[in-house]
Formats: structure tokens, C-alpha cells, sequence
């Protein structure tokens, strides 16, 4: 039985176990260098040049799934959706109409009270190129990446709430991490009571929590949670969360607040980008005195 | 019979290069399906089995050194820290290069249960890396292991399938 073995065992160049010290001292040289110092991003951006077009190859049976989905799609269906696409366009143009006045009111009063104006900011379109698949993290790549002048720190919405933010740019796709990610936080505003506080992804795809709100703070559920705009990365008032449910434990000083968030994540292919930074913190004409808020957010800034 | 006739074959027509390569593209590009929701967590690491299939059965050539740098491809594929993949993957080489000589001795039930450890391992280094950077676990990424544990068998036919020299000189 041995000697059916092929020969060239014997022929090896070195010892297996050197080099899988060595290798694996490589491994740990570039765990270490890329945890702490974020300094491999071209050397990453440069081997995503070959291994994205293997990735476009993978999505590319989805995609003509959903391409085969679009076409066979009834006429009744398309029908139905016209009808509803119509009704949301009137509703939302009555809504733009009612807003015109306020806006120019709250410019009106911000000019008075010598405040900074609220911009807009532009947008642009992505389309999801795919999801991530590594089952600790939730990530998303968008199909624009810096060629299209992407900048890491963007924030992604869709047409109802944030879904996340940029957080890695290649050349072209961007990598979006979600606010629902593990531990990811955003800062809010309770959009009813104007409270402010942090709000933290559980890892799950749409629910996230919010931790360290005193139980006598004023929160209920179905309350909406607006960005606060107070860490210089979310643009302020947009909205993030809805409360789903609100425990207080006596035992414990802090209320358990679990919410869901208004952008649904898994529904669209299409994202929109807020393209240009908000001003950084400093550069505002007073940084609000909000230090436990701040360090939360900035921890997970890129 | 049967493994005696694999087994000479495997000695006429060593596997080549090119296969081993395309083998190993087809993996990524499995791994790199839109997975999600359950399916991801079910997902078994194809590039993983088909890794550990070459390691065992072609030392020679694809050792601890291919395994890293295929481990590095998919650290950039799916955004992972640069080295977490490759830690895992030339671990698991070792494992195999450790058991190749064992392994083509049993039939495809017990190499399921001589592969399930070595795959365990790489599993458990990709998760204590991260466990170590980002602080925290998900148990149901341990499923993907026992879902490839048990392709092994079906992989390996596969592979060897598609290994098999066209003309068989046997035969004519």
C-alpha cells in the first residue's frame, strides 16, 4: 500500500511547520498592522481591482433573477403600482407644498436668531451591488465608489430613514455599514420630546436599542428618532428609529429601550447617497457641551 | 476495487495547476454568492473544503503558502481584516498536510470525521479573531462548519470527478 505513495514526499522544499510559523507570524503581522493603524486601505482597494469582477460574477445570477422577476411582472401588477406610485406623488407633493412655507419661516427665524443655515445636501443614486456575507457583520456595497467621488463618512438613506453610513471606498463600490450593525451608534433625538440620546445596532437587521436613558426620561413607545446632527457626521433630522417597546426594571438604572428602524434594509436595491460632509464639529460656531454623546459616536467613526 | 482504481489513477494523472485553480476560482465565487438570512448562516466555506481537498491530495503543490494567499483574496472579498482568512486557512493546511497520509487510507465516512476537526479549527481561529478585534460572537456561524464537514464527501467525489483525465487509457 506504501509504496503506491508517489516519491516527490520526499522532495519537499522545507519543513511544514516552519512555514506555517512563518506564515502565520505573516497573518498575525497583518492583523495587527490593519486592527490598529487602518494603513493596508490601498493595498485592499488594489486587490479589490481583481477580485471585483469575480464579485460582480457572483451577483450576477440575482441580478437576472430579479431581471427575469421585472419582466414577467403582470399588467395588472403594474397597474396596481401605478395607482399607489400616483397617490404617494400627490400626497407627497401636498406635504412639499406645506412644508415650502415652514421652511422659509425656520430660515427666516434662523437668520434672526444669527444661527446657521441647514443645508441640503445633494444625493446621488446607488444601486446595491451585493450584501456582505460574513454573518458577524452587516454591510452592504454600493456600486459607486470613488470614481464617483464617494468619500468615506457619507451617510446612505433610503426614500424613509437612514440605513447606514460609508465606511470604506474602492475604486468602484463603496462598502456601507448599517446602523443596525453590532455596536454601530448613531446619535438621536427623541423628534417629540427633543430628547437626546444615542442609539446603538444589536446586530440584527432592523432592530437596534437605545442604552443608558434614565428610566424617569421622557420616552414612549412609537416615539420617532430623529439624527440630532450633534457628532458632525448625520446630518440633522433625518429619521432613524421608531420605539417598539419600553422597559423599566427597577433593579437596573437605565430603562431597556428596544426600537426598530424606519429604513427597511432588505426591501430596496436602490440607496441614496448624501454626497458632501456635513462642517466638522470644530467649525461650528458653538459645539454643544454633549461629551458623553460625542466620545459614543466618535468611537465608531472611520 | 473501486478506491484501489481511484487511487491508480490519481498516480497516472497527477492533478494539474490549471484544474487546481479553476477549482479554487469556482470556490470563491460560490463563498461570494449573495447569501443571507438563514442561507448565510448555513453557508458552508467552499473555498475551505476545496482548500483541505487539494491539501490532502496534492502536498506537493498546493500547501500552507497557496492557502494564504487564496486566505488573503478572501479577506478582501468579504471585507474581513487583512490575515483572518489567511490565519485560518494556512492553520487548516498544516491540519491537513498533517493528516493527508491518513486520510487517503479511509473511506469518504471517516475522512468526514478526521476533516470535521481540521475545519473546526479554522473556524474556531476566523471567530477568536474576531472575537479578539471586535468583541463579540455569533454561535450560528459554527453551523456553516458541521454544513461543510458533511459536503466533504460529496466535494471530494466531485473533485476528483472533475480531476479525472479525459481519455482514460483504460478504457480504449
Amino acid at each position: 500500500m506504501e509504496n503506491t505513495q508517489p516519491p516527490r514526499f520526499f522532495r519537499r522544499r522545507s519543513n511544514p511547520a516552519a512555514r506555517l510559523i512563518f506564515f502565520m507570524a505573516l497573518s498575525f503581522a497583518l492583523l495587527f498592522v490593519d486592527a490598529r493603524y487602518q494603513s493596508l486601505e490601498s493595498l485592499r482597494s488594489a486587490l479589490s481591482m481583481l477580485t471585483y469582477p469575480v464579485q460582480r460574477l457572483a451577483s450576477l445570477p440575482m441580478e437576472a433573477w430579479h431581471a427575469a422577476d421585472d419582466f414577467f411582472t403582470s399588467h395588472e401588477d403594474l397597474i396596481r403600482e401605478n395607482a399607489e406610485l400616483r397617490r404617494q406623488r400627490t400626497l407627497g407633493m401636498q406635504a412639499l407644498q406645506q412644508s415650502q412655507p415652514l421652511k422659509a419661516e425656520n430660515e427666516h427665524l434662523r437668520e434672526l436668531l444669527g444661527m446657521q443655515q441647514r443645508v441640503g445636501y445633494p444625493t446621488l443614486l446607488a444601486e446595491i451591488a451585493y450584501v456582505e456575507r460574513d454573518i458577524f457583520r452587516r454591510k452592504l456595497y454600493l456600486d459607486k465608489g470613488a470614481q464617483a467621488q464617494v468619500q468615506a463618512g457619507e451617510v446612505v438613506m433610503d426614500d424613509t430613514g437612514v440605513v447606514g453610513q460609508i465606511t470604506r471606498v474602492y475604486p468602484q463600490m463603496s462598502e456601507v455599514t448599517l446602523i443596525t450593525d453590532k455596536d454601530h451608534a448613531v446619535p438621536v433625538q427623541v423628534l417629540r420630546s427633543g430628547l437626546r440620546t444615542v442609539v446603538f445596532g444589536s446586530g440584527d437587521t432592523t432592530r437596534l436599542s437605545l442604552r443608558y436613558v434614565p428610566n424617569e426620561a421622557d420616552i414612549q413607545e412609537g416615539d420617532l428618532l430623529v439624527t440630532s446632527g450633534i457628532d458632525g457626521t448625520y446630518p440633522p433630522g433625518l429619521p432613524v428609529a421608531t420605539v417598539e417597546q419600553v422597559e423599566h426594571d427597577p433593579a437596573y438604572p437605565f430603562a431597556r429601550i428596544q426600537c426598530s428602524s424606519v429604513a427597511g434594509v432588505n426591501r430596496h436595491r436602490q440607496l441614496l447617497i448624501l454626497t458632501g460632509l456635513p462642517p466638522r464639529v470644530a467649525d461650528r460656531p458653538a459645539p454643544e457641551p454633549e461629551a458623553g454623546d460625542e466620545q459614543k459616536s466618535r468611537r465608531r467613526r472611520p | 476495487m473501486s478506491k484501489s482504481l481511484s487511487r491508480r489513477q490519481e498516480f497516472i494523472a497527477p492533478a494539474r495547476g490549471r484544474r487546481i485553480a479553476i477549482t479554487l476560482f469556482v470556490a470563491l465565487l460560490l463563498n461570494w454568492l449573495p447569501w443571507n438570512g438563514i442561507g448565510l448562516a448555513l453557508r458552508p466555506d467552499f473555498v475551505a473544503l476545496v482548500l483541505l481537498y487539494w491539501c490532502m491530495r496534492e502536498p506537493a503543490r498546493v500547501g500552507i503558502g497557496i492557502a494564504w494567499l487564496v486566505g488573503i483574496f478572501a479577506d478582501v472579498g468579504d471585507a474581513s481584516l487583512f490575515g483572518q482568512h489567511a490565519l485560518a486557512y494556512s492553520v487548516m493546511a498544516f491540519g491537513a498536510y498533517v493528516l493527508h497520509r491518513r486520510v487517503q487510507m479511509l473511506s469518504l465516512r471517516q475522512q468526514t470525521l478526521q476533516v470535521f476537526p481540521v475545519l473546526l479549527l479554522a473556524y474556531l481561529i476566523y471567530a477568536a479573531v474576531h472575537w479578539q478585534v471586535r468583541g463579540y460572537l455569533d454561535w450560528t456561524y459554527f453551523l456553516g462548519c458541521v454544513v461543510s464537514a458533511a459536503l466533504w464527501a460529496p466535494a471530494s467525489l466531485l473533485l476528483r470527478a472533475f480531476c479525472r483525465p479525459r481519455s482514460d487509457p483504460n478504457t480504449l
